[in-house]
C-alpha cells in the first residue's frame, strides 16, 4: 500500500482511543508513536484476510466518534497508519456513514427522526418548535433531521449522543422538544431512564408467545434467568443431533428468512456447510433499517441470549469458526445488552474453546453499522464488516460462496436465527405445523402508525391484516384509516379495503404486495399521504449508496418528478408526464440495479399511484 | 548465468500471479519496475504474502507484509543467516539439493559462522525477522524470488546474485510454475541487447567468444575470421582510456556521462579521446562531448525490429512514424558507415537481420517474424517453430532422468565484504541511490514530460539526521564524497533510518548523483557500486545552480551552431 500521509496529527484524546480500541500503541514510529531503533530495521503491512487488521477500520472511526464527536484529519491519518490503509481510504470509510462526521461538531447531538411512523405521529410539530427554540436543523444548532431510529412504536423518536470517555447513547420516545432541548443542555444523562425493554411487546407475558416469550419475564441481563426459562435447550440438542441433523432439520422446518427476502434458511446452511473452503463465518444481520422496523431491538433488548445461542447453533451446524452481528449504530441498549449476553456466554463455556466438550471453537464479535441502510443488504455488510463502504457487491459469487472475507457466509436475519431454538426443541415436524403450508412458524410483525397500542407482535402465520391492526387495538378513536404501508419503505400502499389480505408469504404475494421485514405502518386520514411519499423518495435518494448508475440517478429523479408532482397537482398533463417519467425510472431502477434498495425504491411510490391513486392528476 | 548455464530471469510475469511468496530484495519495484508490479499486485491481491529486503523502507516496502531493512551491502551475511536457518530448521528440499545441484557441503560449511544472532549482528535485521523469513521461504508452495539494482549495484553484485541463487537451489524454489528467480530488468531490452550479443563476452544466443565452435558458426555465415579475443566491458572501457590505448569511442544509445559512476572522471577520459561518435535519438550529454553526432530513429517509433523483455519474450517492433530531419535507422547508419570503411554490405530489412540470428542462435530459432506476429511474443528458448514455449527455466533440474536433468546447479560460495567506500569521521553517512516512479534512468526520456508527483532532484535525509543537523524540509545542503559534492535541498523521508540518505539519479542536469558514486566495479559484471557511497551532508548557502535541462541545453547548443552541424553531417 502506498501510504501518504499529511502532517495533521490527532490528538492525544483521539490517539488514546483509538490506540485502545487497537489494542495498545503499535509498532512505535510507523503506527504514530515516537519512532525508536526497531522503527529503522522492521515494518509490518498487513492487507489481507487474516493477516489484515483493514477490518478494524469502522471500529476505529467509531471509537473517535464516540469519544471526541467527529473524526479530524489527524484521527484519520493516524487510523491510516495503525491499519496500513490510506488516510484517504479511510476518509472515504468515514465519509459513507451518516453517524460518523469529519467534520468539527458538537459533542452533543440529538438526531430526531422524521420517518414515516414518526410522521405520522407528529415529528413535524416537534421539529417545528426545535426550529422555533434552537435554529434550523444542522451541527450548529446540534440537532439533526434523522431516518428511522426503530423506535416507531414510541413515536416520534429521537437519539440523543454525547460524545465522552465513556459516550452516552439515549433513544428517546417519545420525544418532545423539552426532553430534546434538555439533552442538548445537560446531556443525556439528566434524561428520565429509557422505557425498559418489555414496553415495546404489549403482548408480553401471554402464553402462547414462541419468539417473545422470555420478554418482560426474564432480566435479559443474566444468562441464570435466560437459562431457567428453557435456556440453551436448543443447543444441548443441536449437539446431540449433530451438524448434518440440525441443517436437515432446519430445512425440514422450512424456515423462510424473515429479513425480507423469505429465503429457505436451511438451504443456504447446507450449501454453505458443503463448501470445502474455510474458515467459514456466520453474520447476523441486525441492521435492522428497513423504516418502521423495529422488531429485532425487541428481541435483542428483551432476550439477547436468544440470539447468541441461535447463533451458536448456526455456527455449531454449517462448521463456522466466528460469527458477526452486524447492529445498527442506533441501538445502544442493544448493543449493551448484547456485549454483556457474549461476556457472560463466555465464562459459562457457552462460547470461546471446546464449547460444552464438542471439541469445537467458536466466538462472536459484534460489529457497529454506522448509520447506513444500505448495510442491511447482505453483501454490503460484508464490505462494511471488512472495514470499507457499505457498497453490495455483484452476485454471483453468492455468500455461501464467497462472502465475508471472500469465505463461505451464512447471513441470517436476528429474527430468522430465533426461530431456530425453536425448531431445536419442538422438532422440524411441529414447527412446520405452525402457520400455513408455505410459511411456517411464528411471525413477528412491527405494528407502528395511528394505532392504540403500537409495538412487537407475534402471531402464527396466517392472521390477515385486519386482525393485526386489531391486535394492537385498532385505528386511533375518531378516525379513518387510510392506508397501510405493509413491508416498510420499500414495500407497498395497501388501501383500507384490502384487510382481508392474510400475512403469510404466499398470501401477500398473491395480492401483489410483500411482507418485508414485518411493517404495518398504519396511516389514519390525518396524514399527508403525498408528503409520506415524498418521505419515501428522499429516504431512497439519500440511502442509495451511489455505486450504480440506475440507482443513483433513478432515485434523484424520482424525488424531483415526486416534488413537481405535488406542486403542480392541476396541471394535468404535466402530471401525466411526470407519473410516465416515474414509471419509466422506477422500471429502469427495477431492472438493473445492482442490489435490493434500487429495484425496490419505486415500490412504495408505484404503489402509491395503482393502488391508491394519490397521484392522479384531478386529485 | 554461472550457475544454470543461461543469463535471465528464470519465471514469467504470469507466474508471479500465482505465487504464495513473493521476496523482493534490493527492489523498489513499486516505483522502478511498476508494470512488473502490477503482476505481482495481482499475487497480493490473491493473498500472496510478501518480504522487502532493502535498507530503505521504499514504497515497494509498503506493500510487504514484513520489511527487512538491513545495512548497506550486507545482503551476502543475510543470505548465509537465511540459508543456515533453512538447514538448522530441517527445511531443506533434500530430494532437489541431492539431484540437481552440487557444492552443498562447501555451502554448509561456508554458512555455518552465521547463526541468527551473528546475521542480526553484521546485518541490523531482527534475528526473529530473519527466522520467519527463512521458514516461509522454505515452507512457500511456490515463492519468487526478486531483485534488481540494490542487489548487482555494488562490487561484488555478482557474489550477490549468487547467494540469492543458493537459497533457491537449498529449497528448490526454481524451476516450477510460480516458484523462480527473478531479475527484474530496467530497460525494456535490457534482456534483448544480452541475447544479441552486446556483451563482450558473448555472440548472438549467449554462444561464447571463446569457443572455437561457436566461432566459426559465425565465421562461415559472415564470411570473415573473428578475433577470439573478449572485447572490453564498459569500465574495461574506462581503464583503457585511462591508460590511454583506447583512443576512438562509438557510443550508441548511452549516456555514460550522466549514467556511470564518478562522472567527473567520464566527462575527463570523453574529452581527452581522439575521436568521439555518439549516436543516439536525443542531443544527451555525452554527445555534446563528441565530435560526431549521428541523430538515429526511435528503436520503440520509428524503426522495425524485436524487444526482449525481462522474462525473454521476444516482440515485434513496429514502424509508426517517420524519424524526424535526417535521423536514419541504426542499421541504415551502420550499412553506411561499413561503406565509408570499404565495404559494401547489402540493404537489409530488420526481418532478413532477423532470419540471420535465428540461423545461428539455436534458442531462437524457431521464431519467425510470422510466429510471433501470431503469438504475440514468443520466449526464448525456443528452437522449433512448432515447438512449445518455455514459460519458466531450468525446469530440468526436476526431471527424475539424470540425462534429462543435465548439469548440475552448482551453489556459489561467496564472502561477505562490506561496501569498497568506507564509512570515516570524514565520510560518516551511507549514501545509496535509485529511481523514482515519475522518471526515467537519467532523465532523457522522461524529463520533458510534466509530472504532479515528481519530487526533483533532493536528498532524503532520515527524520533524526535531520535534526541532528538542523537541517529543515526543502533546506539546499551540500552532500560530498571522497570523489565530488553536489547542492540539492533535503527532503524528509521516515523509510530512512538515521546514517542512512537517498538520492536519486534521474536529475543528473539538477544535481549529479553520480558525482558522488564511486566507481568500484564487480569483477564480472563490471557493475559499479552505485548503491554504497561514503557521504557526508553539510547546511549550504551556496544557492542551487541554474536550472539547466536538456531543453535548455539543446537550445544553447543550437544558438551554438554544434547541434545543427552535427544533424547536417549526419
Amino acid at each position: 500500500m502506498d501510504l501518504k500521509f499529511s502532517d495533521a496529527e490527532p490528538s492525544a484524546e483521539e490517539r488514546d482511543a483509538i490506540d485502545r480500541r487497537l489494542g495498545g500503541p503499535g509498532e512505535g514510529g510507523w503506527h504514530g508513536g515516537a519512532r525508536d531503533e526497531q522503527d529503522h530495521r522492521r515494518a509490518h503491512t498487513g492487507r489481507l484476510g487474516t493477516r489484515s487488521r483493514r477490518h478494524l477500520v469502522m471500529e476505529a472511526l467509531h471509537a473517535v466518534n464516540d469519544r471526541v464527536g467527529w473524526i479530524s484529519p489527524g484521527a484519520l491519518n493516524h487510523i491510516g497508519k495503525r491499519l496500513s490503509v490510506s488516510p484517504a481510504d479511510v476518509y472515504s470509510v468515514a465519509t459513507f456513514y451518516a453517524l460518523f462526521s469529519t467534520n468539527p461538531r458538537p459533542k452533543r447531538i440529538v438526531h430526531v427522526c422524521t420517518d414515516i411512523a414518526c410522521m405520522a405521529r407528529g415529528s413535524q410539530a416537534v421539529c417545528d418548535s426545535l426550529e422555533e427554540r434552537l435554529g434550523p436543523a444542522g451541527v450548529a444548532s446540534g440537532w439533526k433531521h434523522s431516518p428511522c431510529l426503530g423506535l416507531c412504536e414510541r413515536a416520534p423518536a429521537a437519539l440523543a449522543v454525547e460524545a465522552g470517555d465513556p459516550p452516552r447513547e439515549h433513544l428517546i420516545g417519545a420525544a418532545g422538544e423539552d426532553e430534546i432541548v434538555m439533552a442538548l443542555n445537560a446531556g443525556p444523562a439528566a434524561l428520565a431512564a429509557e422505557a425498559p425493554p418489555v414496553m415495546a411487546v404489549p403482548q408480553a407475558g401471554q402464553a402462547g408467545l414462541m419468539l417473545l416469550r422470555r420478554i418482560g419475564r426474564v432480566d435479559p441481563e443474566s444468562i441464570d434467568d435466560y437459562l431457567a426459562s428453557e435456556g440453551y435447550v436448543g443447543l444441548r440438542r443441536a449437539i446431540e443431533m449433530g451438524p448434518a441433523q440440525v441443517i436437515s432439520e432446519v430445512k425440514q422446518s422450512r424456515l423462510m428468512g424473515r429479513g425480507g427476502a423469505a429465503f429457505p434458511a436451511g438451504i443456504k446452511w447446507e450449501s454453505t456447510a458443503k463448501q470445502p473452503a474455510t474458515p467459514r463465518y456466520l453474520v447476523c444481520n441486525a441492521d435492522e433499517s428497513e423504516p418502521g422496523t423495529f422488531k429485532d431491538r425487541a428481541l435483542l433488548e428483551g432476550d439477547p441470549f436468544a440470539l447468541i445461542e441461535s447463533m451458536t447453533i448456526a455456527g455449531y451446524a454449517i462448521g463456522a469458526e466466528r460469527g458477526y452481528i452486524y447492529l445498527r449504530g442506533e441501538y445502544p441498549r442493544a448493543y449493551r445488552m448484547l456485549s454483556n449476553a457474549i461476556g457472560r456466554a463466555r465464562e459459562r463455556g457457552f462460547l470461546g474453546a471446546d464449547i460444552l466438550g464438542t471439541g469445537w471453537s467458536y466466538d462472536l464479535e459484534i460489529r457497529r453499522g454506522a448509520g447506513a441502510y444500505i448495510c442491511g443488504e447482505e453483501t454490503a455488510i460484508f464490505n462494511s464488516i471488512e472495514g470499507y463502504r457499505g457498497e453490495p457487491r455483484s452476485k454471483p459469487p453468492f455468500p455461501f460462496e464467497a462472502g465475508l472475507f471472500g469465505k463461505p457466509t451464512v447471513v441470517n436475519n436476528v429474527e430468522t436465527l430465533c426461530n431456530v431454538p425453536l425448531i431445536m426443541q419442538i422438532g422440524a415436524g411441529q414447527y412446520a405445523k405452525i402457520g400455513t403450508e408455505g410459511s411456517t412458524g411464528p411471525k413477528l410483525f412491527c405494528v407502528s402508525g395511528n394505532l392504540v397500542r403500537p409495538g412487537v407482535y407475534e402471531v402464527p402465520f396466517g392472521a390477515t391484516l385486519a386482525e393485526i391492526l386489531e391486535l394492537a387495538g385498532g385505528i386511533t378513536p375518531g378516525r379513518k384509516l387510510q392506508a397501510v404501508l405493509l413491508g416498510g419503505a420499500a414495500g407497498v400502499f395497501v388501501r383500507a379495503d384490502e384487510l382481508d389480505i392474510p400475512l403469510t408469504f404466499e398470501g401477500v404475494r398473491a395480492n401483489n404486495a410483500t411482507l418485508g421485514s414485518g411493517v404495518v405502518l398504519a396511516l389514519d386520514d390525518s396524514v399527508d399521504l403525498p408528503a409520506v411519499l415524498l418521505r419515501i423518495a428522499r429516504f431512497f435518494r439519500d440511502e442509495s449508496c451511489g455505486q450504480c448508475v440506475p440507482c443513483r440517478v433513478g432515485t434523484v429523479r424520482q424525488e424531483e418528478a415526486l416534488l413537481r408532482l405535488l406542486r403542480n397537482r392541476h396541471d394535468r398533463a404535466a402530471a401525466q408526464g411526470d407519473v410516465g417519467l416515474l414509471r419509466d425510472v422506477g422500471l429502469v431502477m427495477k431492472d438493473s440495479s445492482i442490489c435490493g434498495l434500487g429495484q425496490a425504491a419505486w415500490n412504495a411510490v408505484e404503489s402509491a399511484i395503482d393502488r391508491l391513486g394519490i397521484l392522479e392528476a384531478n386529485k | 548465468m554461472h550457475v544454470f548455464g543461461a543469463g535471465g530471469g528464470t519465471s514469467s510475469y504470469r507466474e508471479i500471479e500465482d505465487a504464495d511468496l513473493i521476496v523482493f530484495w534490493g527492489s523498489n519495484a513499486r516505483e522502478a519496475h511498476p508494470i512488473f508490479f502490477h503482476h505481482a499486485l495481482k499475487a497480493i491481491n490473491k493473498g500472496a504474502k510478501v518480504y522487502a529486503v532493502d535498507p530503505r523502507r521504499s514504497k515497494t516496502a509498503e506493500w510487504a507484509d514484513t520489511w527487512l531493512g538491513l545495512d548497506v551491502g550486507t545482503d551476502i551475511a543475510l543470505a548465509y543467516g537465511i540459508g543456515r536457518e533453512i538447514i538448522h530448521a530441517g527445511l531443506v528440499n533434500e530430494a532437489f539439493v541431492a539431484n540437481a545441484s552440487s557444492g552443498f557441503d562447501e555451502y554448509f560449511a561456508a554458512c555455518e559462522r552465521w547463526t541468527l544472532e551473528a546475521t542480526s549482528r553484521e546485518t541490523g535485521v531482527p534475528a526473529h525477522l530473519i527466522r520467519e523469513l527463512a521458514h516461509d521461504y522454505a515452507k512457500a508452495g511456490r515463492a519468487q524470488l526478486c531483485w534488481t539494482l540494490g542487489i548487482t549495484e555494488h562490487h561484488n553484485g555478482t557474489d550477490n546474485v549468487r547467494a540469492l541463487c543458493n537459497l533457491a537451489l537449498l529449497t528448490g524454489q526454481v524451476g516450477r510454475w510460480g516458484a523462480g528467480l527473478v531479475p527484474i530488468r530496467g530497460q525494456n531490452n535490457v534482456q534483448g541487447g544480452g541475447d544479441m550479443g552486446a556483451i563482450p563476452k558473448n555472440l548472438p544466443g549467449f554462444q561464447d567468444v571463446g569457443n572455437p565452435d561457436h566461432r566459426a558458426k559465425f565465421e562461415r555465415m559472415w564470411g570473415v575470421p573473428l578475433p577470439a579475443k573478449y572485447g572490453l566491458t564498459l569500465s574495461e572501457m574506462m581503464e583503457a582510456m585511462d591508460e590511454g590505448h583506447l583512443t576512438s569511442v562509438y557510443i550508441i544509445g548511452e549516456n555514460p556521462v550522466q549514467s556511470d559512476a564518478d562522472t567527473t572522471a567520464v566527462a575527463r577520459r570523453l574529452r581527452g579521446l581522439d575521436h568521439l561518435v555518439v549516436q543516439d535519438i536525443f542531443l544527451t550529454k555525452t554527445a555534446t562531448f563528441a565530435d560526431v553526432v549521428l541523430p538515429s530513429a526511435a528503436a520503440w517509433c520509428e524503426s522495425e525490429g524485436t524487444f526482449t523483455n525481462s522474462e525473454r519474450r521476444v516482440q515485434r517492433v513496429r514502424k509508426a512514424l517517420d524519424a524526424p530531419g535526417t535521423a536514419k535507422d541504426d542499421i541504415e547508419i551502420i550499412r553506411l558507415i561499413a561503406q565509408r570503411l570499404g565495404h559494401v554490405w547489402p540493404i537489409q530489412t530488420a526481418e532478413d537481420i532477423w532470419d540471420e540470428l535465428r540461423a545461428l542462435s539455436p534458442a531462437h530459432h524457431g521464431m519467425t517474424y510470422r510466429v510471433l506476429e501470431e503469438r504475440g511474443g514468443v520466449q526464448w528458448p525456443f528452437p522449433d517453430e512448432d515447438g512449445p514455449e518455455s514459460p519458466f527455466l531450468h525446469g530440468r533440474l526436476w526431471e527424475g532422468d539424470p540425462e534429462k536433468r543435465g548439469r548440475r546447479a552448482p551453489f556459489g560460495i561467496a564472502e561477505h565484504r562490506l561496501p569498497v567506500d568506507k564509512l570515516d569521521d570524514a565520510f560518516p553517512l551511507r549514501l545509496t541511490t535509485g529511481r523514482r516512479l515519475t522518471d526515467y534512468n537519467t532523465g532523457v526520456q522522461s524529463g520533458g514530460f510534466n509530472s504532479p508527483i515528481r519530487l526533483g532532484a533532493c536528498v532524503d535525509l532520515s527524520p533524526e539526521d535531520m535534526a541532528r543537523l538542523g537541517i529543515n524540509e526543502g533546506e539546499v545542503v551540500k552532500v560530498s564524497s571522497r570523489r565530488g559534492s553536489v547542492l540539492a535541498p533535503a527532503r524528509r523521508d521516515p523509510g530512512l533510518r538515521p546514517g542512512l540518505l537517498f538520492m536519486a539519479c534521474n536529475f543528473p542536469d539538477e544535481m549529479d548523483t553520480n558525482a558522488l558514486t564511486i566507481e568500484a566495479n564487480d569483477p564480472i559484471s563490471k557493475t559499479a557500486e552505485f548503491k554504497a557511497t561514503a557521504v557526508r551532508v553539510e547546511k549550504s548557502n551556496e544557492a542551487l545552480p541554474e536550472e539547466d535541462g536538456i531543453a535548455d541545453f539543446i537550445d544553447r547548443e543550437r544558438r551554438n551552431g554544434a547541434f545543427v552541424a552535427a544533424q547536417e553531417e549526419g
